[in-house]
């Protein structure tokens, strides 16, 4: 197999995850940072002028290390999600497949089923539920909880730290209802 | 959150900051492109792993904080230093879990709404999803009415 056909295809999970969280070390080591994604949503609030005390911080001092890995993603994810696209449809589990197709939700080939996450879908009542009260949810629930999965569910988890282990499982608890209870009512509306 | 309430320094351009962080721009790059290569971006990854449906993402995310966990331990164990001169430090976070688990899940909420968290958004983006924008843009507005709701919410 070629370098070009290996960076193409899907990793699996024992090279990703490890490669995932060798992220971790390579922040501290360079710079004593911690992973952390969602806190450049909070430096997104603070670079705005604005009276809220929470928002009222250095920002350029606390957070452009992380906003400058923040745009490191996104050239990393053009280049690894375009240049260098996997040319196969994505594969997904075949229970997975029925579940979703018991709730109207076709699989695709593509990351997200481009029928529910497109333009054209944002402004109906599941579009909207979907992606501009999700991502609000996402954004409210980080915050709140004072981190996200990178934040909790690795660099918390990885110092042992058991509040972001209650932090985790109350991501599941969230995931779970959303997935099997909510999902359902919302693709129906 | 490592934030500081210090003021401004007018004499450091936004631009200097810029420059002097640059070093994380490839961290970032490698990050970005592992989340489209393992497909931890993919909704249908998402709804695998709530539906308990494959192995994936608890193979990811527990193989991450395996690795992140074995080099936290050796980077203490031997009191390592940042390769700028920087003390390596680590704060234990505050034992007041209202808000992990209220926060924590509405965070799950969003993340089965969205399929999505804040990495993979950024990186759906940066895949070409477009409408992934309007995801990020809620989400700042959710970190923003936090800000506003946060002195009357239980912690």
């Amino acid at each position: 197999m070629g370098i070009l056909e290996f960076l193409q295809q899907p990793w699996p999970w024992y090279v990703a995850g490890p490669l995932i969280g060798l992220t971790v070390p390579l922040l501290l080591l360079v710079g004593g940072k911690h992973f952390g994604v969602s806190a450049n949503l909070r430096h997104a609030c603070a670079i705005i002028p604005n009276r809220i005390d929470f928002f009222n911080y250095d920002w350029r001092k606390a957070g452009i290390w992380n906003l400058v890995f923040t745009a490191g993603i996104l050239i990393g994810a053009l280049v690894g999600g375009v240049l260098l696209a996997n040319p196969e449809p994505l594969q997904v589990a075949a229970a997975t497949q029925a579940d979703l197709a018991e709730i109207g939700v076709a699989t695709d080939g593509g990351f997200v089923p481009s029928e529910i996450y497109s333009w054209s879908n944002l402004l109906t009542l599941p579009g909207l539920l979907l992606m501009v009260g999700g991502g609000f949810l996402v954004g409210f629930g980080a915050r709140y909880a004072g981190g996200c999965t990178s934040g909790h569910a690795i660099m918390g988890l990885a110092e042992l730290q058991l509040p972001s282990l209650v932090a985790v499982i109350g991501f599941f608890v969230g995931g779970l209802v959303m997935t099997h209870s909510l999902l359902p009512l919302i693709l129906g509306l | 959150m490592d934030a500081t309430r210090t003021t401004p320094q007018p004499d450091i351009s936004t631009g200097d900051h810029v420059r002097a962080n640059l070093k994380y721009l490839p961290i970032g790059f490698y990050f970005g492109f592992i989340l489209i290569k393992s497909e931890v971006v993919a909704w249908y990854r998402i709804q695998e792993m709530f539906r308990f449906q494959s192995f994936h993402m608890y193979g990811v995310i527990g193989a991450a904080v395996l690795v992140a966990a074995l080099s936290v331990w050796l980077i203490k164990r031997f009191k390592l230093r940042a390769l700028d001169g920087s003390d390596i430090t680590f704060t234990p976070k505050a034992p007041t879990y209202p808000r992990y688990i209220i926060g924590g899940t509405f965070f799950g909420l969003g993340w089965a709404a969205t399929g999505a968290c804040p990495g993979p958004i950024l990186a759906l983006i940066g895949s070409g999803l477009s409408v992934f924008l309007v995801v990020l843009a809620s989400a700042v507005l959710g970190t923003w009415t936090y800000g506003l709701l946060r002195h009357k919410l239980p912690h």
